[in-house]
């Protein structure tokens, strides 16, 4: 009798299916508890894995809920690749569909702040721009130029408190979120990703130079969104942080 | 270039399976490791600290990259993709050593990220066979490949697991990992005995030996079940298997592994340590 793959594999992802048969104790008897093994080793395995991912959506939704939700997670959406560091990927929208978890709103968000988080830890490293570079540009020229941002960068908007969510289940210390939206940068200046909230208009302004946008098209943009916008902060955390690697200069107008 | 690297082969000691808590220790005081092991696929992120640790460390010490992906004994065809991201990091970590598996793990594009067991036949003999050359091909490199921890026997086999792994050794030039609590663990499931592998083994052809834990469990007829969890010490009897495998093969670099619940450094170097006093009376014979 052969069992193939596919027989293994579906016997594996559904704890319902059938234990292909072929498969055999010692004493010559099919395999029961022996065919769980394996079926344990890939649900633990795979479980795990997305604890790793998301130890945040785990504090907030409880481990032994986790544990329910990872099973489920699991079946519907098995790893497309051998690189655990990018498993998890599905996870806001299967947390938007997935039914005991309606009432918790922002738990899609708070899956993309920490898909965020961990994809800036494996980006590729880079140096930030000399500050001097930038300083000696006149500040027409520097308003119209494109400045390239460390490709570990991420930004993560949001309706929810997604900053203070995350800080208050990382942080012993910190504060009780607040009922808003926030937008979290996520800068690396070494290699540990640090999310940092940002003021009103600095979500829009960072996502504008992430599409290519001046400088000075940015700042307008997010002086539109939030007529307080101050680019100085903001630029300098850039700048000190090195998610600013280089620019091009732009035609001054 | 001055001299070949120094670190172009596992030296006849012990070495771990690299955890990153582990970093500063390492540097700090290695002793009595000489080489380490990483898995290929926690390094195939684009930077980062993990590269930058592993770049560090492969100054300081021969690696062994072991993959746990490439799903050899996979029906379907090797993932392209994979297979060039390994490439990738060879080319640059240039490491002693790349070994992988007899098992699979992706089937149909999911990965199910644990060692399936393939039944032991010509057809699927001849498919690990080619899997293997397409991978020594691609890497122009001597591959290892190891000896699974299995749970339950397919009744199609109809070749023992040693005789399969000496004949592909044989037919694409691969080298072999031998590891001995699997050999340990599989002959419990399997009811087979465990120094006959070892004595039937092809020695020669092997370049490195692994040691780990396992957990005891048994099946539903009450028969023993060991499982490979790779989360606990070393037992006296895989330790006694393996003394009985250097002095039947010779040294050989081996490894300490221990991948989930992971001790402090010196709990892990105490079981290198154990390694090194097996392998040290054969380098220094009495006169």
């Amino acid at each position: 009798m052969t069992v193939t793959q596919d027989q293994f594999t579906r016997a594996m992802l559904d704890p319902g299916a059938a234990i292909p048969a072929g498969l055999a104790n010692p004493d010559g008897r099919p395999a029961t508890r022996r065919f769980d093994v394996y079926r344990n080793n890939v649900a633990v395995s795979l479980t795990e894995a997305l604890e790793q991912a998301f130890p945040v959506i785990r504090k907030l939704v409880g481990e032994t809920n986790f544990r329910v939700l990872a099973g489920v997670y699991l079946r519907q959406h098995p790893p497309a690749s051998p690189l655990m560091m990018h498993y998890g990927q599905e996870m806001p929208g299967f947390l938007a569909r997935f039914e005991p978890v309606q009432s918790l709103g922002y738990l899609p968000d708070v899956a993309r702040l920490e898909l965020a988080l961990r994809a800036s830890y494996h980006a590729t490293d880079s140096r930030g721009v000399d500050p001097a570079r930038l300083q000696s540009l006149p500040p027409d020229a520097l308003m119209a130029s494109v400045l390239h941002l460390a490709p570990s960068l991420r930004l993560v908007r949001s309706d929810w408190p997604i900053h203070g969510i995350w800080r208050f289940n990382m942080d012993p210390g910190a504060p009780r979120p607040e009922p808003r939206a926030e937008d979290v940068l996520i800068l690396r200046p070494e290699f540990d990703p640090t999310p940092s909230l940002l003021s009103p208009g600095g979500g829009v302004f960072v996502a504008r130079l992430q599409a290519g946008d001046t400088l000075s098209g940015a700042h307008d943009a997010a002086l539109d969104a939030a007529p307080g916008f101050d680019l100085a902060p903001l630029l300098g955390h850039l700048i000190a942080a090195g998610a600013i690697t280089g620019l091009t200069e732009g035609d001054l107008p | 270039m001055l001299d070949a690297t120094p670190f172009d082969r596992l030296p006849h000691a012990p070495g771990v399976g690299y955890k990153p808590q582990h970093y500063a220790d390492i540097l700090r005081d290695p002793a009595p490791v000489e080489w380490l092991e990483i898995h290929a696929e926690n390094y195939m992120g684009d930077g980062g600290r993990p590269i930058a640790q592993l770049r560090h460390l492969s100054e300081r010490f021969p690696i062994s990259v072991h993959g746990v992906g490439l799903s050899i004994g996979g029906e379907g065809r090797l993932d392209a993709d994979h297979l060039a991201r390994l490439k990738h990091l060879m080319d640059w970590l240039k490491p002693a050593s790349f070994s992988e598996h007899l098992a699979w793990s992706t089937h149909d594009s999911h990965f199910l990220n644990d060692l399936l067991p393939l039944p032991y036949t010509v057809q699927t003999l001849s498919r690990v066979a080619s899997h293997i050359e397409q991978v020594q091909d691609t890497l122009g490199r001597r591959m290892l490949l190891e000896n699974p921890s299995t749970y339950l026997a397919f009744e199609e086999s109809d070749w023992s697991e040693v005789g399969f792994l000496a004949e592909i050794a044989r037919r694409t030039g691969c080298g072999l990992l031998l590891d001995v609590n699997n050999v340990f663990v599989s002959a419990t499931n399997q009811q087979t005995d465990p120094v006959s592998y070892i004595d039937a083994f092809p020695h020669a052809a092997v370049g490195e030996i692994h040691l780990g834990g396992h957990d005891e469990d048994e099946d539903e007829t009450g028969a023993p079940l060991l499982i490979d969890s790779h989360g606990a010490e070393v037992v006296d009897p895989v330790w006694a298997l393996y003394t009985h495998t250097i002095a039947v093969g010779g040294e050989k670099p081996t490894l300490i592994e221990w991948d989930t619940d992971v001790p402090e450094w010196p709990v892990l170097a105490a079981e290198a340590a154990r390694a090194a006093q097996v392998l040290e009376p054969l380098a220094e014979p009495v006169a």
